[in-house]
């Protein structure tokens, strides 16, 4: 297990620093993916793998996801030459997936293993807990995160409208 | 080196007979088809024409691995595999039948959501590196589809969690010993099984790859093994779906005289043909139609029945 932690936050720190000295949004985006993979894997390590779900569920599978979204649309806009041309570099995809490859090894062995016997320094931390602790201490803070969140939804609302009635 | 061998056996045994499972597919499938169209389907190829599956294997790993000059060679490479070992990684948290399984994990149905959630950039890279109008659009379309559904494909699944009060596949079957959980979630199932619709873009939710519109979505440039590991990852992903509609709503393994593993193919195989079926019998929609019955119908409903489930188990608790 303290391997596993080692291993991938080492990929962590590689991907990451390969997001902020890369020139291609979309190599940095890929290399983001990747760190975010090896964070969860970091988390899983530690005994929340409740969070380390989250971690791949949201962050990587979810928000990352729009912005390659967002990237590809772009993609399409004049200047697309210009950016296609470092985009064809095989070059720079082999970094990211060399990485990834490594955060797969390191869960074919966890399942090869059998799972978690027992994280080395600390305790387990089940959805449970994470429940209590969010609707307890920290209840203000869930609240206001929503509020956020709703006053983010009704601008997004408002945009996505007045938009459409230009277009009619 | 016993502790390593028995799961290794394990996964090898779960891969292989997955694979070979969902190659059998598409003979089952055309086959199917054809009966509920009143024609014969492939009946040719060795006794009921269960060779034809043979046959095409054997063709499409003959044909030329190409790939298009115009095409971003590594990412158009790395797609295909990224479907594929999303939707075998979800399998290994599937309880198959009690101590058939890849692992026990306490969260696993975060991890097959998790999964799902990757699987989104097999198509959204495959969309993209090909670099072709047909292909970006059926990336788009697939993104935007896959990541609506999966919102209240999560919610759905909620009301399990809520019922059982554990993430863990194995402890939801032994917590249906009494009754299968289709009778007390039955909103729950519709909205999963529907968002597993979408989330495999099987007909009546295949946009990404609408054939009268976008040629061929976003695998329009693929071809040989490439365009194989698509098709494979499609039906893995209608038998991940049913494996789990019959893990959390219809008790997995459990049924009275036949062994474990049985009732679970047996139940998994009754929601394939189900998803078969549907195939025959639904027409595509509009993708506005598409989104706006996911988000304006889907999400309400499973908002309303997870707030039902946690309502009813506070009255009765």
């Amino acid at each position: 297990m303290e391997a596993l932690f080692y291993v991938s936050g080492t990929v962590a720190m590689i991907s990451t620093l390969r997001v902020v000295t890369g020139k291609n949004a979309v190599h940095a985006l890929l290399y983001l993916v990747v760190s975010l993979l090896a964070a969860a894997l970091v988390f899983y390590s530690l005994g929340a793998p409740f969070i380390a779900a989250l971690e791949v569920i949201i962050y990587a599978g979810a928000i990352m996801v729009l912005f390659v979204f967002v990237i590809m649309m772009l993609n399409l806009g004049p200047g697309a030459e210009r950016q296609k041309k470092g985009l064809l570099d095989p070059k720079a995809w082999a970094g990211p997936a060399l990485l990834a490859l490594v955060l797969v090894l390191e869960l074919l062995y966890l399942f090869a293993g059998g799972g978690l016997e027992g994280p080395p320094r600390a305790a387990y931390i089940n959805p449970k807990a994470v429940a209590l602790a969010l609707f307890g201490p920290y209840f203000i803070g869930v609240e206001l995160a929503s509020l956020l969140l709703l006053a983010a939804l009704v601008a997004a609302w408002h945009l996505g409208r007045r938009e459409k009635e230009g277009i009619r | 080196m016993q502790g390593v061998i028995t799961p290794l056996i394990m996964i090898i045994a779960i891969l292989v007979s997955l694979t070979t499972m969902s190659a059998g597919l598409i003979w089952m499938e055309r086959r199917l088809l054809a009966l509920w169209q009143d024609r014969y389907g492939p009946n040719r190829v060795g006794p009921f024409g269960l060779l034809q599956v043979v046959a095409d294997m054997l063709k499409i790993f003959a044909k030329e691995d190409w790939v298009p000059p115009f095409s971003d060679r590594f990412v158009f490479i790395l797609a295909p595999a990224v479907i594929m070992s999303a939707v075998l990684f979800a399998f290994a948290v599937v309880p198959f039948a009690p101590g058939i399984s890849v692992i026990d994990l306490d969260i696993g149905i975060l991890f097959f959501l998790a999964m799902s959630s990757l699987n989104i950039y097999g198509i959204v890279l495959a969309g993209w590196a090909s670099n072709s109008k047909y292909s970006l659009l059926g990336g788009v379309r697939g993104a935007a589809q896959m990541l609506s559904y999966e919102v209240f494909m999560g919610l759905s699944l909620m009301g399990v969690v809520m019922l059982v009060g554990t993430f863990n596949l194995r402890g939801i079957v032994e917590a249906q010993q009494g009754l299968w959980f289709f009778v007390p979630q039955f909103p729950a199932l519709v909205i999963f099984f529907i968002a597993g619709l979408a989330e495999t873009h099987r007909i009546p939710f295949d946009l990404p790859e609408a054939e009268n519109e976008l040629v061929a979505g976003y695998h329009t440039e693929y071809s040989g093994m490439k365009f194989g590991m698509f098709f494979v990852g499609e039906y893995l992903g209608i038998v991940l779906i049913s494996a789990l509609i019959t893990t959390l709503f219809f008790g997995g393994w459990l049924g009275p005289v036949l062994p474990p593993v049985i009732w679970f193919l047996l139940k998994t195989m009754f929601f394939i043909m189900l998803f078969i079926l549907l195939r025959a019998a639904l027409p595509r929609p509009r993708f506005g139609q598409l989104m706006s019955f996911g988000w304006k119908l889907m999400l309400p409903l499973s908002l309303l029945n997870v707030l039902a489930t946690g309502a009813a188990l506070l009255l009765l608790a």
